[in-house]
């Protein structure tokens, strides 16, 4: 048993870390979020680079971070989950708006999942040059990916996708709307899920360009959530049947971790902001750090968060392992993840006071990420309900 | 990263779950520690563990031990606990002294005293608060006066868990009056049998007499009782700290333990039906998430033994692992009380005759004082707030 970081996941993580400190500045966020939501689908950027989004992607592929979990033989770095759970804690840190997550985390290992199984997709009617060629150019960053169609439910996986027409018959050929897919307008392609035949499931790849994109507004702007109108067939499908059902598992998995890694980032950042604040502050002549209410409320927060890391990190060796347990522990790792970084979102805005209320104070730019990414994939209540089920099915054998 | 565990970790556990099977006595069938008779049967059971050499498995094995690595320690734990083997009288000792002996004792002192702590034909409690030095430890006043060949003792000692019938304290008095709080104090080895040491048994919640008062007039203890230098007290003490706080004291297994008996206790109570399946619902969250944090807190042991077997410190992380045992023992052991319901007040016949607590409220007993011992919980979060997030003294 060794629970620990190599010295190179460190470095690595160390690296990105490096690069976001000067690569997602409050200043990029502000600059997304004051940007009007596009009226409707289009280029993936309206006018040059706001927020140096398309920049920092860059930056991102020159590191390897969007491949790195793509084989070696598609241009990836053959890293696993354990080295990507740490470079996604430093995007949580920054709230990289980006979909690092969806592309790197969940789009990534479905598509060379699908390309190591026997036959590949041909079941399906997938095109194995067609998966390997979008492989290729996600894990080289030169497409941005991301997923939509399928959220997490207490029961398990929940699907979102539903024909225009209620009453038309899915799978193929009839219009259908997918809600809520992050990245929307800057996403060259989308890993979407949709109701298949027979009450089963279904995994689509959908280029941006056949589909009509909508923004969604949010308080959380820099994600740019949208709804996607595309038409399922066979071309667009990538996976039916069993197929399909485990690869919906492993993105619900998969999105759990991807979110808690993020959140982890994100708490630790919200901590050490209201910390420094509590130190700069003062009233009735000393730091307000000083008085022990404050003091404990950062402290609860720092203990959650801390207890948050090592069930977060387990869940990634468990994905990377492909362990038995992987759901119940990816799982786990959200429900704590999400309560880490809410109550450091609650707290921090307490402790800054009537200034962390403002827009001009950067701690919303970090609490709205939170209350997204805690809410996606499961939220604490739903993991935690999901854990005990798990559990209550272990113990009765 | 690898969170299997190694041949040899695995035949430690398979071992450790033999001879336990073997040799452990039933759940319940010892009287409390915290009787005379309890007490006596609880020093055999300690034998028993080190004849076999299972009694400080991690310690050298020419003291007693097996050598055992740190996750072959929280292994044969976890053991234990799967088996609900009985509480360690000579917890203080084992867990609190010994580890602070190896940091700061001399080699004769090692010699002196590790063997019968492990043995447990000594049994040792902790003279640390005085009634006016609690969460303010380096308040004491007992004094510690120089003497013609040693020291001479003075002064007061008060929750001493175990000091009614314990052969042996370590306790922390104030030897240089003159010097800053901190530095004036010295840590010292007593025998509770040395002239001049009286001790009043106090009686705890469940009317068991857990700790003592223990008054010191003129007792004389020679130089080789002191732990770790003159003026170290400070120092020493916090490295027992550290270890009260963070790895040694309580070990994952208990929670995880007790989180699995809450889930059977919750599946009983879904399984009545009626009201008693309702009350069950209404705290299924509370339940899962008494269950997550029993895991998380296993987790983060395993992560923080990681790196003590890489050689990092652990520095007041040790403070947030307290806080987080003391609540998640409460949430479970209250939460099971709960799902009881009404009547989860009432006593059990206890193997003498007469009554006592049955295992989820002696649990919620012992777990109510978490929060209060080895510093409180608001003393812990000064301390993360302190040292981790860098906020200043208050």
């Amino acid at each position: 048993m060794r629970f620990a970081f190599t010295e190179q996941q460190l470095e690595l993580r160390g690296a990105v870390r490096q690069v976001l400190a000067s690569e997602c500045t409050p200043a990029d966020l502000r600059a997304l979020h004051e940007r009007p939501p596009e009226p409707a689908a289009g280029p993936a950027l309206g006018r040059a680079d706001p927020g140096r989004t398309s920049a920092r992607w860059a930056v991102l592929a020159e590191l390897g971070a969007p491949g790195l979990l793509a084989p070696e033989a598609h241009g990836g770095l053959g890293l696993d989950e354990v080295d990507l759970t740490g470079v996604l804690e430093e995007a949580g840190r920054v709230a990289l708006p980006e979909p690092l997550g969806e592309s790197a985390g969940l789009v990534v290992p479905a598509l060379a999942g699908l390309l190591e199984l026997p036959g590949a997709g041909a079941d399906a009617g997938a095109d194995p040059g067609k998966v390997a060629r979008w492989l290729g150019a996600v894990a080289h960053g030169e497409a941005v990916a991301t997923v939509g169609g399928v959220e997490v439910g207490r029961a398990g996986p929940v699907l979102t996708t539903a024909p225009l027409d209620p009453d038309a018959q899915l799978p193929d050929a009839v219009p259908c709307r997918t809600p809520r897919v992050v990245a929307s307008d800057r996403a060259d392609v989308a890993l979407l899920v949709a109701p298949g035949a027979g009450g089963g499931l279904e995994v689509h790849l959908v280029e941006a360009a056949a589909a009509r994109r909508l923004p969604t507004p949010s308080i959380d702007g820099p994600r740019r959530p949208g709804e996607w109108e595309w038409v399922p067939s066979p071309e667009t499908r990538l996976a039916s049947g069993g197929a399909a059902a485990v690869l919906v598992g492993s993105l619900v998995d998969r999105g759990a971790l991807v979110a808690a890694s993020q959140l982890l980032g994100l708490a630790d950042r919200m901590i050490a902001m209201a910390a420094a604040y509590a130190v700069d502050r003062k009233q009735f002549g000393r730091p307000i750090g000083s008085f022990q209410a404050v003091k404990h409320l950062l402290a609860d927060a720092r203990v959650r968060l801390e207890f948050a890391r090592p069930a977060t990190y387990r869940a990634a060796e468990s994905i990377a392992r492909g362990r038995p347990g992987r759901a119940a522990h990816a799982a786990m790792a959200k429900a704590l993840a999400s309560d880490a970084a809410d109550l450091a979102a609650r707290v921090a805005l307490q402790v800054h006071g009537a200034i962390g209320y403002t827009w001009e104070c950067d701690l919303h730019l970090f609490m709205k990420h939170t209350w997204a990414l805690s809410a996606s994939w499961g939220d604490a209540v739903t993991q935690r309900a999901r854990v005990l089920a798990e559990a209550l099915a272990g113990r009765s054998g | 990263m690898d969170l299997d565990f190694t041949p040899e970790e695995q035949a430690f556990r398979e071992e450790a779950r033999r001879w336990l099977e073997a040799h452990v006595p039933a759940p319940g069938s010892l009287a409390s520690l915290d009787t005379p008779e309890g007490f006596e049967e609880h020093r055999r059971w300690e034998r028993t563990m080190y004849d076999d050499r299972w009694s400080v498995v991690n310690w050298p094995a020419a003291l007693g031990g097996r050598d055992a690595s740190i996750v072959e320690w929280l292994v044969f734990a976890e053991e234990y606990y799967r088996v609900q083997a009985p509480k360690r009288v000579s917890q203080n000792g084992i867990f609190l002294l010994a580890p602070t002996l190896f940091e700061h004792g001399t080699n004769e002192q090692k010699a002196r005293y590790l063997p019968p702590m492990a043995s447990a034909d000594e049994i040792w409690c902790q003279g640390w608060s005085e009634p006016d030095a609690g969460s303010d430890l380096a308040g004491i006043r007992s004094r510690a006066r120089r003497d013609a060949g040693g020291w001479v003792l003075d002064g007061q000692k008060t929750w001493c868990s175990r000091g009614a019938f314990a052969e042996w304290c370590f306790a922390i008095f104030r030897s240089d009056p003159e010097a800053e709080r901190h530095r004036g104090l010295t840590y010292f080895l007593v025998p509770m049998d040395a002239p001049g040491v009286t001790v009043r048994p106090i009686p705890q919640l469940d009317g068991e007499t857990g700790f003592a008062e223990v008054f010191f007039e003129g007792v004389r203890v020679p130089d080789d009782q002191v732990l770790g230098g003159v003026g170290e007290g400070w120092r020493v003490a916090m490295s027992t700290a550290g270890s009260e706080r963070g790895l040694n004291l309580r070990s994952p297994a208990r929670y995880t333990e007790a989180a699995g008996r809450l889930l059977d206790r919750y599946v009983g109570r879904l399984a009545e039906g009626g009201e008693a399946a309702e009350a069950a619902t209404a705290l299924a969250d509370r339940v899962a998430r008494a269950y997550v944090d029993a895991e998380a807190y296993r987790l983060h042991t395993y992560w923080t033994a990681s790196a003590v077997a890489e050689g990092q410190a652990v520095g007041a992380e040790a403070s947030c692992n307290k806080i987080f045992w003391s609540e998640t023992d409460l949430a479970i052991h209250g939460l099971a009380l709960a799902l009881g319901g009404t009547g989860s007040e009432l006593l059990e016949p206890g193997p003498d005759g007469g009554s006592r607590p049955g295992e989820w409220l002696d649990g919620y007993l012992f777990a109510l004082a978490g929060p209060i011992y080895a510093g409180t919980n608001e003393i812990q979060r000064n301390v993360v707030a302190e040292r981790l997030l860098g906020l200043p003294r208050g």
